[in-house]
């Protein structure tokens, strides 16, 4: 980058421009985000993105662990959707080792995907609208949360990290009351999502904080890789789940919802209405889980065929992709991952350009970006 | 040497109810202050499914003395590059405005804080007036990017909205024709009303800018936590810290005092004048009565001696004030008459205000904040012209029922619609012009090509 000393923007009273350090540490760039902002008053008229405070060299750790070994690694890059994670890295594994989990298992890691899914949404609800200033969300969007890592801690014993998935199935059968507790968790959430539709959406605060804040219309967001719910926001209509079916999801009927204006409105309408789409795929695939084996056969020592493969699933955050390579041996010869933040955060630049300070830390919510996992 | 002694004994002389008030303002309202920040986290806890502060006391009720000790414990740091003076001098200067303006608040009939002058509402707005510029002073003096943000920010809601409270404060003078405390609320017994009923959009006008005037949500832009981690306070950490928050819930009481003097009737019971409600006189000592036998049936199963022993303590206080207002309420003996009245006006003032800050606290947890650009629009294009023309309204509605001799009652309602009409057409004028003017902004901006492009 190429910084000209003497170019100065022109500002509205003349005045110096102001450079504002926003992060590493600050309570709302979720996480270790640091912002270089240059500011004309309070408005911005340049940023640039500072990365890296989180980098633990995942990708390369990757080469010096077997298949196995690596598979909890992943949980620690977006840690708000670990199973998510785990579910792309298993699939892609799997696709290398050419076997395919057996359909009980696919329909266990879809319910728990979802839940997952549902529960990462919950997250970036709570904090979005903790930094636009509404404080209460953030505790009810826990409660539901709650529920959900409850789920995930009878299921496997652990509820953030939960290396919930094995390569080639699962390692637990689903445990007795799980379609009990999915179903009694469904029903309760969708009266739930409509309090924290009546606490916001009609919200004139609200709509003003967020109505055409950080617009990023489909050229640009096909332009700069963006994709989940910032693509989807847009109006471009780009699911994986639809487009490109994983684990079980060709069994199950449910919509995309897209928005219009890709303004953080929309996001935040297109991820309230995702909640409830996920919300129904739970409920179908409860209702009928196949019985059989949840483990594929594979070996205990994986020695997949010198080979590349790439697997992306729709992540909560977007296209998550895992492109892996074998040269035969016990380890993966290179792991690339392609994080949906990371490419997400991308789009920071423009959208914040001619917004108020205000208005970079609302946008910067509505990427819903998770640091470990832009940084890796 | 001697001469020094007499002069300071007869200066104490002269003075001793106003300096004892004044040691009282100091010892008694950051202890109440503290309170309310305590209920302040019980109603928040309350409407998000929580318990709030639990641990120290029981339920939490020695929490603001553990965190005021704490508070003062902590190291007293200033930062290398502040301005040493002006960072000291700022916080100090934002309470003790705080303080000095609840000098001239009203409790009761008899229980003037410090001294009932005839300029008494004035002298509250004028003083209150200062804050901002504690605010201002400490963010500038701060020498940091987040501080100085919020402090400008500070400096225009603040003037901004101190304007629309002054019109507002004004309707409601009209009514009343004085600016002494007492005699407001003396007003408003002869006129057998509240004036937040004649004048409803002066009161409406008032409250949202006194939320505004003590930065409370959705305006708490200057300390906008997501955005500028703490505004004008960012530097500031220990006691230094803990004056500016006192000086705001300190601040809180007295837009709250104000608000209940003008408009809601300051110690008068709701409706005096209606003889078929003088039951309500009986309330206080009802109250007190109920919380008297709420901890006798609760004080023996409390867990530790020293816990039942205080609720032993706090039932008998209360069973005490109840006898007073039993005793005192019929006969007019002087002085027990005195106290009665003072109590009970105390009574019913403070269960206004504290209703009056339970409805910033209520805003605060419900509502996202503003954004600056959002807050000076409303309060320059709507708040400051409507509570204008309200004052207008009211001094026509003033003319036309004194002058004219036209039913009071219809006067304001036809003046009141007139005001609410201006205030429709605002918001509607508002809203188209927002949009646009959001849009060129963000338009003209856009061109803007420069080196940080990557």
């Amino acid at each position: 980058m190429h910084e000209d000393a003497t170019h100065k923007t022109e500002t509205l009273l003349g005045a110096d421009e102001l450079i504002l350090n926003m992060g590493p540490q600050h309570p709302s760039t979720h996480g270790v985000l640091r912002v270089k902002l240059k500011l004309d008053g309070e408005r911005v008229i340049g940023s640039e993105c500072v990365i890296g405070y989180l980098h633990r060299g995942v990708e390369k750790i990757a080469e010096n662990r077997s298949y196995q070994q690596f598979a909890p690694y992943v949980d620690r890059m977006d840690y708000v959707a670990a199973v998510s994670n785990g579910l792309g890295y298993c699939e892609a594994v799997e696709k290398l080792l050419m076997v395919e989990a057996p359909p009980r298992a696919r329909v266990i890691r879809t319910i728990l995907t979802e839940l997952q899914r549902i529960a990462s949404h919950l997250l970036w609800l709570g904090t979005h609208a903790l930094d636009i200033g509404a404080l209460t969300p953030l505790f009810y969007c826990m409660r539901e949360r709650e529920e959900i890592l409850k789920i995930f801690e009878k299921y496997c014993g652990a509820r953030l990290t939960t290396h919930a998935f094995r390569i080639g199935g699962l390692q637990y059968e689903a445990y007795d009351t799980l379609e009990k507790d999915v179903e009694r968790f469904c029903q309760s959430f969708e009266a739930r999502v409509q309090e924290y539709s009546d606490l916001l959406t009609g919200n004139s605060i609200w709509i003003g904080r967020t109505r055409n804040v950080g617009v990023l219309n489909s050229a640009d967001c096909i332009a700069l890789g963006a994709s989940g719910p910032v693509l989807r926001a847009s109006g471009v209509q780009w699911d994986l789940r639809k487009a490109m079916p994983y684990a079980a999801y060709d069994q199950y009927k449910f919509e995309i919802p897209i928005g219009t204006n890709g303004d953080t409105y929309d996001r935040y309408i297109v991820r309230i209405e995702e909640m409830r789409q996920s919300r129904l795929i739970c409920l179908q695939a409860i209702e009928n889980i196949p019985a059989g084996p949840i483990m594929a056969r594979v070996g205990k020592v994986l020695k997949p065929p010198p080979g590349e493969v790439y697997h992306s699933i729709e992540s909560p955050k977007g296209i998550l992709g895992y492109y892996v390579v074998s040269d035969g041996g016990t380890q993966p010869y290179r792991v690339r991952i392609r994080p949906p933040s990371f490419v997400n955060l991308q789009a920071l630049d423009k959208m914040i350009r001619g917004h108020l300070v205000a208005d970079v830390v609302a946008i910067i919510g509505t990427l819903d970006i998770v640091l470990g996992e832009v940084d890796r | 040497m001697n001469s020094v002694l007499h002069g300071v004994l007869a200066f104490v002389q002269t003075w001793w109810v106003e300096l004892l008030c004044a040691v009282l303002i100091v010892a008694v309202v950051p202890l109440i202050a503290g309170y309310i920040v305590l209920v302040e986290r019980k109603v928040m806890a309350d409407m998000q499914a929580r318990l709030g502060p639990m641990r120290v006391g029981p339920h939490g009720l020695l929490q603001p003395i553990a965190d005021a000790v704490k508070l003062l414990l902590k190291e007293d740091l200033i930062p290398t590059n502040a301005d040493q003076f002006i960072f000291w001098f700022a916080p100090v200067l934002s309470m003790t405005v705080a303080l000095t303006s609840m000098g001239a608040v009203a409790f009761g009939p008899w229980f003037q804080v410090a001294r009932d002058i005839n300029i008494g509402l004035l002298f509250v707005v004028g003083i209150s007036a200062l804050g901002p510029l504690g605010i201002v002073l400490g963010g500038w003096a701060s020498n940091n990017h987040y501080s100085i943000i919020g402090a400008m920010r500070s400096t225009a809601q603040l003037v901004s909205y101190e304007t629309t409270a002054g019109f507002a404060i004004v309707s409601g003078l009209l009514f009343a024709g004085t600016l002494k405390v007492s005699a407001i609320v003396e007003a408003q017994h002869a006129d057998r009303v509240w004036y937040a009923f004649l004048a409803p959009v002066g009161f409406i006008t008032y409250l949202i800018a006194s939320i505004a005037e003590t930065n409370r949500a959705p305006f708490d832009i200057p300390e906008a936590e997501s955005e500028l981690v703490a505004g004008y306070m960012t530097e500031y950490s220990g006691f230094r810290w803990s004056l500016y928050f006192l000086g705001e819930y300190a601040n809180m009481i007295v837009v709250g005092s104000i608000g209940v003097t003008l408009f809601l009737g300051g110690w008068l019971r709701p409706f005096p004048n209606v003889p078929w409600l003088g039951w309500l006189d009986a309330l206080p000592t009802l109250f007190f009565v109920a919380s008297g036998v709420f901890c006798v049936s609760r004080a023996g199963k409390q867990p530790v001696r020293v816990q039942q022993l205080l609720m032993w303590a706090v039932a008998a206080i209360c069973f005490a004030v109840a006898l007073l207002f039993m005793l005192a309420g019929p006969y007019e003996v002087q002085p027990l008459h005195r106290i009665y009245a003072g109590l009970y006006g105390a009574f019913w003032f403070l269960l206004k205000v504290g209703a009056y800050i339970y409805v910033f606290m209520w805003l605060r947890f419900t509502l996202p904040r503003f954004r600056f650009d959002q807050l000076m629009r409303l309060g320059w294009h709507i708040l400051i012209p409507l509570a204008l023309v309200n004052v207008i309204a009211v001094g026509v509605a003033t003319a036309l029922s004194s002058g004219l001799g036209m039913n009071r009652w219809l006067a304001m309602i036809l003046t009141t619609g007139g005001t609410l009409l201006v205030g429709m057409l605002l918001i509607r004028w508002n809203d188209k012009h927002a949009a646009a003017a959001s849009a060129s902004t963000l338009a003209a901006s856009s061109e803007v090509e420069d080196s940080y492009a990557g």
